[in-house]
């Protein structure tokens, strides 16, 4: 496949893993965070470990945007589910994830009417061919899936639909990742910056990270874009600098997609969110604003979202910010497993104590 | 107890459990044990393969391919892969009131056609019609008998390091065309179904290697499945490389669009054959001959290293597990 393929080669992909081996020798332990699920999907996927030293050590961030869905938000998601007269529309992976007692998958095999759509135009159709149900569309994503689900709402309100409604539950990276960093007990070296995200904020949407003093590489999906920002993140380390390099140009601009951030900023604003593992996080996420409360579901339908505790003994906060192992954590393999998880790594196949619960 | 879920009939590892821990419990004897495609029976000195599978794919009819024809290449693949010659099949029709009978016709025409392409006869059958929204249009059963012809058996207890990995041709195509035709995901053009009846490339390769230890069509749960049930409390492991696996381009693009695991989806055309060091070449040399086996490879080797896990050596030089599907797979967010 034509522009992917040249990002897999196996020559490239041995002189970056050397280049790499050679500038880390002897030195001490680099702790990058990949802050995107694609990223760390990327890189078990082709088994990238297998080509880093022992002392580069990846760590899994925050944005899977379905492991840190909290479980009262799939409740209330369960909770819409419930009337015979609702059609309750998600990406693919949401229904996976456990609430506190069920998830959507469970609840699909009990017969309620849950789909999974590729787009959040998809679900707008769905409301159009259904005009006696009411189409909820599951909105969960960051900066990369805001702006499509903002963009079905505008047509939606076009098209004079009324029985399509979103549950927001948008969240953004920066702010993530300045919750990360104030911690005192953090201990990255470095990021490797998501890519899809990068598209729509651009380079420039991590000014806030000089602050705190450390690199960001900005990289692309492929295992080549991967080891090539591991590679840059490592000579800024051994030689002090902390700015954002953008290894993805062919994609992200310095200002980003600004017709995107628009669309984006028209229909939603942003409000506090809770982080699945994490907790609440001032500014994170996105809520849809008054002027278009006729589609918000939650608005709609009075969700009433019931506080889950977080059980104090899981350790995710700290695993992704890399101060923990999995192993650290008491409930690891004992009551959290990937059939049970109870914290967004183990929720994720690619999160940090899913992948040591199946291969450590 | 829990609630069935669709995972538990996905192929992957809850329906592995569901069947081991739960069905064998109670119905479990030394064959059904074996949990092999067919039940190979010693009858009045003969060697006779039976098995039987059920259709139920949604949409009826998808690129490649459409019910009737699957009911009779999936039951027939089952007994080729089993070492025996198919000989008949029976057809059992569970129907939802409603269906056109020029669909259920179009179905009965496809399985004929199959059954003629594949060398059997339909000799028996049965016709149950159910309330509307009982069944998804049309359910069908199909069970079949075939002579096994082969004299070794053909097991997993034969596998032994060194052993190659062989496949017929390209993976995924099936899963994947209907993965797109289920979930209308708005793709405009994508791969075809692989749906084909195996018996005459898996006879021509049988007939001439002896080292052909075991075989396995990779329908569920894909190759990852198959993989893994072989692994699975063997002394062994098995390496598979990336760069030798043959996938199609209409295939992998859709799967990197999805963020899906070709690894991962259904064949209904693929027979994986396990065989020694010594046969490998000339066994692929066999398929390649066949029109169903052009872009067969060698995709692996048995090894010591990693026991009871099947590793990746991925296109970049890493390695990484290929595990066992766990829930229905499923398109990703981003």
């Amino acid at each position: 496949m034509k522009y992917i393929d040249e990002f897999r080669d196996l020559k490239l992909a041995k002189n970056l893993s050397a280049k790499i081996e050679k500038l880390a020798r002897g030195r001490g332990r680099y702790n990058f965070m990949e802050v995107c699920g694609t990223h760390t999907n990327t890189f078990y996927r082709f088994g990238l470990a297998k080509l880093l030293p022992e002392n580069i050590r990846l760590i899994s961030g925050p944005g899977c945007p379905v492991c840190v869905t909290d479980a009262s938000y799939i409740d209330s998601a369960i909770t819409l589910a419930g009337s015979g007269d609702t059609i309750i529309t998600t990406f693919g992976d949401m229904i996976k994830v456990p609430g506190s007692k069920s998830s959507l998958y469970r609840e699909r095999a009990k017969g309620r009417n849950i789909r999974i759509v590729y787009s959040s135009l998809d679900a707008l159709r769905i409301a159009e061919e259904n005009p006696s149900k009411d189409v909820i569309f599951l909105g969960v994503g960051f900066e990369t899936t805001a702006p499509t689900v903002a963009m079905a709402i505008i047509e939606a309100k076009k098209r004079r639909v009324r029985n399509f409604f979103v549950y927001s539950a948008h969240k953004l990276i920066p702010p993530a990742m300045t919750a990360i960093l104030k911690d005192k007990n953090v201990a990255l070296d470095g990021f490797i910056l998501p890519a899809h995200v990068s598209s729509i904020i651009g380079a420039d949407g991590y000014k806030f990270l000089k602050k705190f003093n450390i690199p960001g590489v900005i990289a692309g999906f492929e295992p080549l874009d991967m080891l090539q920002g591991i590679l840059l993140l490592v000579m800024d380390v051994n030689s002090g600098k902390a700015g954002i390099v953008n290894e993805y140009n062919r994609v992200v601009h310095k200002r980003g997609n600004k017709r995107a951030q628009e669309v984006m900023q028209r229909i939603f604003a942003p409000c506090d969110s809770v982080w699945r593992g994490i907790g609440r996080i001032p500014k994170s996420g996105l809520a849809i604003r008054g002027e278009f409360s006729d589609f918000d579901a939650e608005k709609r339908f009075g969700v009433k979202k019931v506080k889950i505790p977080i059980d104090r003994r899981c350790l995710c906060g700290e695993v992704i910010k890399g101060v923990k192992l999995p192993e650290d954590c008491r409930l690891f393999r004992k009551v959290c497993t990937p059939d049970n998880p109870k914290g967004p790594c183990m929720v994720s196949s690619e999160g940090t104590c899913g992948i040591h619960f199946r291969y450590k | 107890m829990a609630n069935i879920t669709l995972a538990h009939g996905s192929g992957g590892r809850l329906m592995h459990e569901l069947i081991r821990k739960k069905i064998l419990g109670v119905y479990g004897n030394p064959v059904l044990n074996r949990m092999a495609d067919a039940a190979v029976l010693e009858l009045d000195k003969k060697r006779i393969a039976f098995t039987t599978d059920s259709f139920v794919v949604k949409p009826l009819i998808f690129k490649g391919g459409d019910i009737g024809k699957l009911a009779v290449c999936g039951t027939v693949n089952d007994l080729a892969v089993s070492g025996a010659l198919p000989l008949y099949i029976s057809c059992s029709l569970i129907i939802e009131e409603g269906l056109s009978e020029g669909l259920l016709m179009r179905f009965i025409a496809s399985m004929k056609k199959e059954a003629r392409t594949a060398g059997v006869e339909v000799v028996t059958g049965d016709i149950k019609v159910v309330e509307k929204g009982n069944c998804d249009g049309i359910f069908i059963n199909t069970s079949g008998i075939g002579v096994v012809k082969y004299s070794r058996e053909l097991s997993v207890r034969r596998i032994k390091p060194g052993d190659k990995v062989i496949i017929n041709g390209t993976i995924a195509d099936h899963g994947t065309a209907v993965m797109l035709a289920r979930n209308d995901l708005g793709f405009k053009s994508g791969p075809k179904s692989d749906c084909a009846s195996l018996n005459g490339l898996i006879l021509m390769v049988l007939n001439k290697c002896s080292n052909v230890k075991f075989m396995r069509d990779p329908t569920r749960g894909g190759v990852a499945a198959v993989m893994n049930e072989i692994v699975e409390d063997a002394p062994f492991g098995i390496q598979l490389f990336e760069d030798k696996i043959p996938i199609s381009k209409e295939t992998a693009s859709v799967c990197e669009i999805l963020g899906i695991e070709p690894l991962q989806m259904a064949n209904e055309g693929k027979v994986i054959a396990i065989v020694g060091p010594q046969d490998a070449g000339k066994a692929l040399r066999i398929m390649k001959k066949h029109s169903l086996g052009r872009r067969g490879a060698i995709i692996g080797e048995v090894t010591k290293d990693f026991k009871g896990r099947v590793v990746l050596k991925t296109k970049v030089g890493g390695e990484r597990i290929v595990d066992m599907p766990v829930l229905e797979v499923l398109p990703r967010i981003c």
